[in-house]
């Protein structure tokens, strides 16, 4: 399998994006902003189309898409201050309203490889890209790790201990618009944001400390991407929907061994 | 005399166009206990966050320490308990121990390894609110006392000289309670931190403080704690209030 350089190149980006959607992940589960992935991957498919029917490299057009709409929801989340997660409503209709206009106004074929993912057209160009950003997002979340760990319980209290919340809210924002944008090759719009979810919905079943919580998030979401890719080659099946049922599984094996207990 | 440490001066403040608080003045002492009381909706959170600089008013000034508000930036001096804070569910993945060594090193861009003297300084401050024996459990399977304990603990951490509180005492039984205002009275006399105390229960709390505030219809009122503000309290409350006094 590994003599197949489209393999070699597919095990670096999952392992990569299999580190940062669950570390990304975890802080929106607990601050209660999962459903942001799935917002801002429809977004992602808006930015796809643009770039296809402009002759720019996609993954470009959707980070950049991406970041707008998570600067968005970030700004309508304070004027909707009560009503949250409307800014994600909003922002996800926008999203699928676009992109669907985008997608009948040019050549835009190639799109079905982004909404499920597609090993074989992993170009060394975006695993340097992957690679790249991929450190950045991790190296930051270590850094600002305190940070994120006091705004996610209590966003006031870390405020008033001088932390700079608002700034790294949009950062974080930013992150994640990044992230999404970057798996959607592997992984495929539509399943992203399960990956950013179903590792930490495991997770939190047996961890018991803040530290344990991330590191069996990433630990499961990397298992789930080996597996899944491993299955998905010997049994020829689609690699996004196997490494996302992979993960399924072992949130369901989880579940039950905590039931026995 | 003693210093003025809190002080609120004609303050206004509106959500859209509900006016919540109208001309508020007051001011809180070094050492105070102080208890905000009030109907539900007379804006006593509202107030506490005005005073920390989480909310800014409409007119008027605030000042901490002798500080405008908007000029204040030594937190350390200050610890706020929010009301958020007790909302921890079950499931949220933090050991008491985290929770209290957040507050350590929040300024600065790189994260520091917290050395042994924060340590200790964690293992004191759990000690003082009788917590040390649970500093590996999951926050979310302590009681709603023992949280608010964990709270205090934490912001012990920074030696505040003053501990905001919203209402921490919500849905804690009564034991608890006895318990959460001796360690108040602890902290309050052993090492001089003022506290400002937002709270529903009318009876329990002024028969605790030595300073409490009741808001009504956006005004404030300061009660003499040793008369008795029985009838006083009907008129804000309304007189199928049974209001019940340990004290006065």
């Amino acid at each position: 399998m590994l003599e197949y350089e489209f393999m070699r190149r597919s095990f670096v980006m999952g392992i990569i994006i299999a580190m940062i959607a669950p570390t990304v992940g975890y802080f929106l589960v607990l601050r209660r902003q999962s459903i942001i992935g799935d917002t801002l991957s429809h977004v992602a498919l808006a930015g796809v189309a643009l770039g296809m029917i402009t002759n720019v490299y996609p993954l470009y057009t959707a980070i950049l898409f991406t970041i707008i709409a998570a600067v968005g929801i970030e700004y309508l989340r304070e004027k909707y201050e009560n009503y949250a997660e409307l800014s994600l409503s909003i922002v996800l209709s926008a999203g699928v309203g676009l992109a669907s206009v985008l997608t009948s106004l040019g050549n835009t074929q190639g799109i079905l490889s982004y909404l499920f993912g597609s090993l074989s057209l992993v170009s060394n160009k975006e695993i340097i890209l992957v690679t790249a950003l991929g450190i950045i997002i991790l190296a930051t979340i270590l850094i600002l790790y305190k940070k994120l760990f006091y705004m996610t319980f209590d966003e006031e209290s870390a405020y008033l201990s001088g932390i700079p919340v608002k700034a790294i809210n949009l950062y974080f924002s930013i992150l994640v618009a990044v992230t999404i944008a970057i798996s959607m090759r592997i992984v495929g719009i539509l399943l992203i944001s399960s990956l950013m979810i179903l590792p930490v919905a495991a997770s939190l079943i047996i961890a018991n400390s803040f530290k344990k919580g991330l590191l069996y998030s990433i630990v499961f979401g990397v298992i789930s991407v080996i597996v899944g890719l491993i299955l998905s080659y010997y049994l020829n099946l689609a690699s996004g929907g196997t490494i996302v049922l992979t993960s399924l599984i072992l949130l369901i094996i989880t579940i039950i061994k905590d039931i026995k207990k | 005399m003693k210093k003025k440490i809190v002080e609120v001066k004609n303050v206004s403040f509106s959500y859209g166009d509900n006016k919540v608080l109208e001309n508020v003045s007051l001011y809180i002492e070094e050492g105070d206990f102080v208890g905000i009381i009030g109907p539900n909706g007379s804006a006593k959170s509202t107030l506490l966050k005005l005073m920390v600089g989480l909310l800014k008013p409409d007119s008027g000034n605030i000042y901490l320490f002798n500080k405008p508000i908007n000029e204040f930036k030594n937190y350390n001096k200050i610890g706020y308990i929010s009301q958020n804070a007790r909302e921890f569910n079950k499931m949220f993945p933090a050991t008491v121990e985290e929770v209290v060594a957040a507050n350590i090193y929040t300024k600065g861009i790189l994260p520091k390894r917290i050395k042994r003297e924060e340590r200790e300084k964690i293992d004191e401050a759990l000690n003082i609110v009788d917590m040390d024996k649970y500093k590996e459990r999951k926050i979310g399977n302590l009681s709603g006392g023992q949280k608010q304990r964990v709270f205090i603990a934490r912001a012990l951490i920074n030696n505040p000289r003053i501990l905001f509180m919203d209402e921490p005492l919500v849905g804690v039984d009564i034991e608890s309670q006895n318990k959460f205002y001796s360690l108040l009275n602890k902290i309050n006399e052993e090492f001089n931190i003022t506290l400002i105390m937002v709270s529903h229960d009318i009876g329990v709390i002024s028969n605790k403080v030595n300073k409490l505030f009741c808001l009504s219809n956006g005004k404030v009122y300061k009660h003499d704690l040793n008369k008795d503000m029985k009838i006083n309290l009907k008129d804000i409350y309304g007189e199928n209030m049974n209001i019940l006094f340990h004290r006065h």
